[in-house]
């Protein structure tokens, strides 16, 4: 027998609180809908999550709720809201890391679906496509032989920057997104930085530059911060971001180099 | 009536389903991909151990080869497999990692020299080679014999996903998000597409194609606890069942898995226990040694997941508001180790449970955790009685894992499921039997039957709730066809599920308003939900054996001799409240491997009346080929690359095999 027997869980810490939780509704599909605030009351319980809050009220209190969930892990992206007015996932928003009062609503620059459900795959495609976000390779691989070698660092700087879950949080909370509607985002900066680093991608920086050289890419950021102060991925976003913004300046005023 | 052509009409936008439509695209025919979420958010992101592939480049991998993989595989089928595929599987998946690679897959390398590992909570050191240096490398993962599981960090499904929803953008496929396939439009001998409704308008679409491919996943949302995301439901494949006469194959073949924390179901990794975590229970007692001495914590899933159960059923659970559960403790590993090498388990405390595990126990129960079971089809991913419907990866029984799939397999088969069913796809949309020649007065037909059943869900002012049947139903699934299944549970879960389907055709939705409507979803996802469950109940009371992952505590042996068979589920017709059962011989005659013991677990199986036969057979064709051509010999024991496509056929370079 270890001590541990005494060790403090949360199973055990928590007291039952009742927590107001207070969702901005809307639904646009419906011509009588108006946007206002619901309180809905719900017994906390140990380890909830907004995932489990929402989901009780919506199986125990008001069935027509809109919100999106999918793997309630944190991997997923899915479930980007405001927060108490701040972006974040709601599946790993533990509900004892809030106060009793919460305030919940969607997550603002994407088209809205339905309270707190918004459209952030239509966006993200968009983004892709116009940036041309994948692998530009020089030909077709011989799948028979053996890959090409890279070096393991290198290998793991791509994963560091692959990391990113296209929640749209940064976009939620960009200065520069509120005033132009086509700006590609801390995501999609970083999406090019990642494809930059891959020898595996064949594309010049004047290539690149074509693609995020004006203020609807690298030069619209006004350095806010704001993407990697909410990042639920902790992606050291405005480094990679003042790295592109150089590295395009110098594409632009030195094409030759 | 709103219809949408296509060539190629593909149901599920996770890993299988992305590779089917960008095989199909590449040999120019359109493809149409319909999504219940976008592509990147599907479950294939949430795997994050790895891909098995016998790449061979890692000091722990060499020696790796088709060969090794192919008998672990079939081991670890517990001989429920289709050997033949099996085979077509391992020869593939080293191409499809590289295929992966260069579309940018940042796979993690092998680095030349020394370096720290912990096996069997022993330190050891592992040295490189040289020439493998920047190669793919590899890690251990349960039931194989080699380090062949390629990953890269801990996000090995997130990277595979976008780089696969990367090249779906780059050939131009569209993915309609938000998307859901109600019914397959279809003559009863050939498919002709579905009758699709828009979760955001709720418009209803007939979408009608040469092919129609169902990449679905698997159905672990009808237990109450499961690891699985919240879309796998299993209504994907519930479509072909509807059908009436795509049967399913082996739903009662599912796997659990030892530590989900509760709550949430998030997997924490074997590692865990690999590095010496311990099980404790109520009493903080460490119980795994009283009943598994030797291997302790270490038993296989399987093992580990049953003594668990076993031991909250004496009542040494620890109770809480989201059920018993037991205790995880890695306190004794330090916060050095913890932080270095299991840094996600850290996280996922610390996000979803608010607990720290250097100090804090971490509350673990068994979890619903992988679908062997699913639409049965020939090798080339077609179902044999309803042609132009063809299904892949998790959501299809082709049948790779038959009764157990072995860690890594899972994403490994989505790729390559997807690489070899898209050039079987695109063969047959191409030759005369791929034709469209839809009526369509029967398309309307389809669709007004679909409107009809929201309507009447819509139109009840009084009715079941579908919320409290779906709660009923996962719990029922959880405590009587869960991990020990015993005659007399499985006949009360089936009674029991046979009301549930029965009340559930007079659901009543309250929630009127148009457009997105998460109640009317919840309603009719129950009604095909509920199918499905009684498809896994009835085949477990039925298969009186036990076989891989379904064990039956009431008839413990492996029964080659009665049980050596796929089980059929078929729903006959839409008025019943039972799936027709009926099985599929598997033949040993033609095994490479014929059945015996699988080197772990229980040594205790009744054998064939044909396996002593094909033992000597394959004794005598071994001894009869020259011992250093793996080649020659495997293809005198079956032969099987006549099956692949032309374009997947031929060996796999290694550095010690170099192609010329």
């Amino acid at each position: 027998m270890t001590g541990k027997q005494d060790a403090k869980t949360p199973v055990e810490e928590a007291g039952v609180r009742r927590l107001r939780i207070s969702v901005l509704r809307y639904n646009p599909q419906d011509p009588t809908s108006r946007p206002h605030l619901q309180t809905f009351e719900v017994d906390e319980a140990p380890s909830m999550t907004l995932f489990v809050a929402l989901n009780d009220i919506r199986d125990h209190q008001d069935p027509s709720l809109q919100f999106d969930f999918v793997c309630r892990a944190g991997i997923c992206g899915s479930c980007a809201m405001l927060i108490n007015g701040r972006p974040g996932l709601a599946c790993r928003t533990l509900t004892s890391s809030l106060g009793e009062r919460v305030t919940l609503a969607p997550l603002p620059f994407f088209e809205l679906i339905g309270d707190l459900s918004v459209n952030t795959g239509k966006w993200m495609r968009g983004m892709s496509e116009r940036l041309e976000a994948w692998i530009h390779e020089s030909g077709d691989v011989d799948i028979a032989r053996l890959e090409e070698r890279m070096e393991p660092e290198l290998a793991e700087q791509i994963y560091e920057l692959e990391r990113c879950i296209e929640c749209g949080c940064c976009l939620a909370a960009c200065g520069t997104a509120r005033m132009r509607e086509e700006f590609v985002g801390a995501v999609g900066l970083n999406k090019v930085a990642r494809l930059r680093l891959d020898p595996r991608d064949r594309r010049s920086d004047a290539e690149y530059y074509d693609l995020i050289g004006d203020d609807n890419g690298v030069f619209g950021c006004m350095t806010l911060l704001g993407c990697q102060d909410v990042c639920p991925k902790d992606l050291d976003l405005q480094t990679q971001i003042a790295y592109m913004r150089r590295k395009m300046l110098r594409a632009a005023l030195l094409p030759a180099s | 009536m709103k219809v949408v052509y296509t060539d190629v009409l593909v149901i599920g936008g996770g890993l299988a389903g992305l590779r089917a439509a960008v095989g199909v695209k590449r040999r120019g025919l359109d493809a149409l991909i319909l999504s219940l979420v976008p592509a990147k958010r599907s479950h294939s992101v949430a795997a994050q151990g790895g891909m098995q592939a016998s790449l061979g480049n890692s000091a722990m991998g060499a020696g790796d080869n088709e060969d090794v993989h192919f008998e672990d595989t079939v081991r670890g089928s517990d001989w429920g497999a289709d050997q033949r595929v099996v085979r077509m599987f391992v020869n593939t998946a080293p191409k499809a990692v590289r295929e992966l690679a260069a579309w940018g897959v940042p796979w993690s390398r092998v680095a030349r020299g020394d370096r720290e590992s912990v096996v069997n909570a022993q330190k050891i050191t592992i040295t490189e080679n040289d020439d493998a240096h920047g190669l793919i490398t590899a890690r251990d993962f349960g039931g194989t014999k080699k380090w062949r599981t390629c990953y890269t960090s801990h996000g090995t499904g997130h990277t595979m996903l976008y780089a696969l929803g990367d090249q779906t953008i780059a050939h131009g496929i569209p993915v309609l998000e938000r998307q859901e396939a109600l019914a397959l439009i279809h003559d009863g001998g050939r498919c002709h597409g579905a009758v699709v409704r828009d979760l955001i308008t709720g418009e209803l679409t007939a979408y009608l194609a040469k092919a129609t491919t169902i990449a679905t996943g698997g159905y672990g949302r009808i237990y109450k606890v499961s690891t699985n995301a919240i879309i796998c439901e299993g209504t994907g494949i519930a479509l072909a069942l509807e059908t009436g006469v795509a049967p399913l194959g082996n739903m009662e073949a599912v796997q659990f898995h030892p530590t989900a924390i509760i709550t949430a179901g998030i997997l924490t990794t074997e590692g865990c226990r690999g590095d010496g975590g311990v099980l404790r229970d109520i009493d903080g007692h460490r119980f795994m040694p009283d009943y598994e001495p030797e291997k302790k914590e270490l038993a296989s899933r399987d093992v580990v997941s049953r003594r668990m159960t076993e031991h909250m059923r004496k009542g040494k659970g620890v109770p809480s508001r989201y059920g018993d559960h037991l205790w995880l403790d890695i306190t004794g590993l330090g916060r050095a180790h913890i932080e270095k090498n299991l840094r996600e388990v850290k996280d996922i405390c610390e996000y979803f449970l608010g607990i720290d595990p250097v100090t804090d126990w971490i509350p673990v129960r068994p979890t619903q955790h992988y679908s062997m079971g699913g639409i049965r089809t020939d090798h080339t991913g077609q179902s044999p009685t309803l042609k132009g419907l063809f299904a892949c990866g998790e959501a299809a029984c082709w049948d790779l894992h038959g009764f157990n799939r072995l860690g890594g397999n899972s994403v490994a088969e989505t790729v390559v499921a997807g690489m070899l069913v898209a050039e079987y796809i695109a063969d047959f949309c191409e030759s005369e039997a791929g034709e469209v020649s839809v009526r369509s007065d029967l398309v309307r037909r389809f669709v007004e039957r679909e409107r009809n059943r929201l309507d009447e869900l819509l139109g009840r002012e009084e009715g079941e709730n579908a919320t409290e049947l779906r709660e009923r139903m996962e719990t029922v699934m959880m405590d009587k066809v869960g991990i020990f299944r015993t005659g007399d549970e499985l006949e009360s879960a089936v009674a029991e599920l046979r009301e549930l389907l029965v009340r559930s055709r007079s659901i009543a939705v309250r929630t009127r308003a148009p457009g997105s409507n998460p109640e009317l979803v919840t309603a009719y996802r129950v009604q095909k939900m509920l199918k499905i469950a009684l498809c896994v109940a009835q085949g477990a009371l039925l298969r009186t054996e036990s076989r891989g992952a379904h064990f039956r505590e009431d008839f413990p042996q492996r029964n080659d001799r009665d049980w050596l068979k796929r089980t059929l589920a078929s729903w006959s017709d839409e008025g019943d409240d039972l799936p027709s059962i009926d099985y599929e011989d598997i033949d040993v005659k033609a095994m490479e491997l014929p059945p015996g013991f699988r080197g772990y677990g229980a040594r205790n199986h009744v054998d064939h009346p044909d396996t002593e036969g094909r033992v000597a057979e394959v004794e005598r064709i071994v001894g009869e080929q020259e011992a250093d051509d793996r080649f020659r010999r495997q293809e005198a024991l079956m032969e099987y690359e006549s099956l692949l496509p032309k374009k997947y056929q031929g060996r796999n370079e290694r550095l010690t095999e170099r192609l010329p």
